[in-house]
């Protein structure tokens, strides 16, 4: 090294004479291997997986690590007639798009209700214990209800079945993010339009809602990711016709069980969207997953 | 409140309407969903769980039997294997997420370098739709080529049956949990790491503490309310834990693996029993809500001090 380091106070810094094996350095160094640890076990099942999707059949069983690539439980998983996957993921879009605009729209109208207007102590705490509430019970125990009365209605195995659960399932985390967000703001920006002669309505239209919209961002990608994701739901009160991704990735997993490569490019294929919506949004995800929990 | 008397609300026509009634309009949409999609159908579960209901030429067909529920309960056979295994599961899946994910948070939370990228990666499991997860380590888990059973004969151990085991079922599923988990109690963590106040930290350096005082008396109780919250999120959704251990064992091999979701889903949807699952999902509902508020008093007594 050329440069020494200067301490301002006391000059020149003299390192020990064997400066590599310090008890420091052996720390950091034990910190990088458990760190690469992790990175290996978080991402090693993943390559695995990826590997294993462009083996055929024969390679699989074999468990070889040397083999021709080839894209054909690709093209089967996405083609074949007995495969439903297209058709599961049109769903699953729909499915997921609609009911992460609902969420959003009635979402952030409650929470900024809550947050902005003097509502009764009770109604504030009835409905935020509700939601609560209603997000901790195992999501089991409201299929069957849902289920008798949508066959009540005809709406078993439709897409509103499942964009109408899907609302009601991510609305009490969509309403939390918004309130913690609204929360955020300086109360005196909304005064100050107020004052000027601004609607409430306007007020929050043209002024609040355009400085909440990372929260909106991430509201909305997390809604949506949950949505996508969703199964248990999505089992019980579609059958064929209407089953989403996950569903028909279950399918894969329990009906054709000696298909493993088929298996594994549908789980790839199905975590696709997840992953683009990562490099896309990590930002407000991030804020997403941890806001409200550490303060 | 924070009301401000404005001119505006007072002018006439329908914007006007809408400004005057924002107040209620704004909160409305989310009382009826809740009203009819869950309220309505929780009523509905009460009165299904005192209930046989029957399909007879396409038509709903119930009678009134809380003492025939009671003892499709009483003599359910799987029932007391599912409690057993789903308290097992609990505590140990989020007693292990727990530690690894507050370890993994301070040690990255030391390092110079790094942290966007492991917060990146981290976020990965938790966003993969849980089907994928149980379907991946489905394969991972497989007896004749799974890359466990590749791992452990590279170093000489013979083919486990991780799935198919009537001892090792339910912990290979802890170990999917273990897996999905972890990162999200690292970013929670994580999170709180970052916000600790490097004054204070500082300070007990400078007053001569070692690294293990430093982590027992500053740190960890720095951290306490968020690791609360962490753990009561983990304990809560580990109760709910339903699609990897639907695909990975489906509750077997026999019951060795049933955990609660799994269980009630058997009974509502295979067995066709519309009274008694709804009978075991009030029992179920009430439970989580009694641990909740248990959580919440200790959380509240963990951020008190």
């Amino acid at each position: 090294m050329s440069t020494v380091p200067v301490n301002v106070c006391t000059g020149p810094v003299r390192r020990p004479a064997h400066a590599a094996w310090t008890p420091a350095v052996r720390a950091r160094l034990l910190g990088w291997v458990l760190i690469g640890l992790a990175i290996v076990l978080v991402v090693g099942p993943f390559l695995w997986i990826l590997m294993n999707s462009f083996k055929t059949q024969i390679a699989i069983l074999s468990g070889a690590w040397l083999f021709t690539p080839t894209l054909d439980s690709y093209k089967d998983v996405l083609l074949s007639r007995r495969s439903d996957f297209l058709s599961g993921l049109y769903t699953s879009l729909i499915v997921a798009t609609a009911s992460t605009a609902i969420v959003l729209f009635i979402a952030t109208l409650a929470a900024y209700s809550l947050h902005r207007f003097a509502w009764a102590r009770w109604v504030v705490s009835a409905f935020l214990g509700w939601t609560l509430a209603f997000h901790v019970i195992p999501v089991i125990t409201m299929v069957g209800p849902w289920y008798l009365a949508f066959k009540e209605l005809g709406l078993y195995d439709t897409k509103a079945a499942l964009i109408l659960t899907h609302v009601t399932v991510n609305l009490p985390m969509a309403v939390w993010l918004m309130m913690s967000f609204f929360k955020q703001l300086p109360p005196e920006i909304e005064e100050a339009a107020l004052v000027d002669g601004c609607r409430q309505v306007s007020a929050f239209w043209r002024v609040t809602l355009p400085l909440v919209v990372p929260g909106l961002v991430a509201t909305a990608v997390l809604s949506f990711i949950f949505s996508w994701n969703e199964f248990t739901i999505a089992l019980n009160l579609t059958s064929q016709t209407n089953a989403t991704v996950p569903v028909v990735v279950a399918k894969f997993a329990n009906d054709y069980e000696v298909q493993h490569s088929q298996m594994a490019a549908a789980s790839i294929l199905a975590t696709l969207p997840a992953l683009l919506l990562m490099f896309f949004g990590q930002r407000f995800i991030v804020q997403g997953l941890t806001l409200g929990s550490v303060k | 409140m924070r009301r401000t008397v404005n001119q505006a609300s007072r002018r006439r026509g329908f914007v006007g309407w809408l400004n005057s009634t924002f107040k209620h309009w704004s909160l409305l949409p989310a009382v009826i969903v809740f009203v009819v999609l869950s309220v309505y159908p929780l009523v509905n579960l009460l009165r299904m769980s005192v209930s046989t209901i029957e399909f007879k030429g396409g038509n709903e067909v119930w009678s009134f039997t809380p003492a025939r529920n009671w003892s499709a309960m009483l003599s359910d056979p799987g029932l007391t294997p599912t409690i057993y295994n789903t308290l097992l599961f609990v505590a140990v899946a989020v007693t292990v997420e727990m530690v690894l994910g507050l370890g993994l948070a301070l040690l990255v939370g030391s390092m110079t370098r790094g942290k966007g990228l492991m917060r990146t990666i981290m976020i990965v499991p938790i966003l993969v739709p849980p089907v994928a997860i149980g379907s991946m380590f489905k394969l991972m888990f497989n007896h004749d080529f799974g890359l466990f059973n590749e791992i452990l004969a590279a170093i000489g151990i013979g083919p486990v049956s991780w799935l198919g085991s009537t001892s090792l079922a339910l912990w290979s599923v802890v170990l999917v949990d273990v897996w999905h988990w972890v990162p999200f109690v690292f970013l929670i963590l994580f999170a709180a790491v970052e916000g600790l106040p490097r004054e204070v930290l500082e300070a007990g350096r400078v007053d001569g503490a070692t690294r293990w005082q430093l982590l027992w008396r500053v740190t960890l109780p720095l951290l306490a309310p968020a690791i609360t919250v962490a753990f009561l999120f983990r304990a809560i959704l580990a109760f709910k834990a339903f699609d990897e251990v639907f695909l990975l064992t489906g509750g077997g091999p026999g019951t060795s693996s049933e955990l609660l979701s799994l269980h009630l889903f058997k009974v509502f949807f295979e067995q066709n029993q519309l009274g008694y699952g709804a009978m075991l999902s009030v029992f179920t509902i009430v439970g989580v809500l009694m641990l909740l508020s248990l959580g919440r008093r200790i959380a509240g007594a963990a951020a008190a001090p």
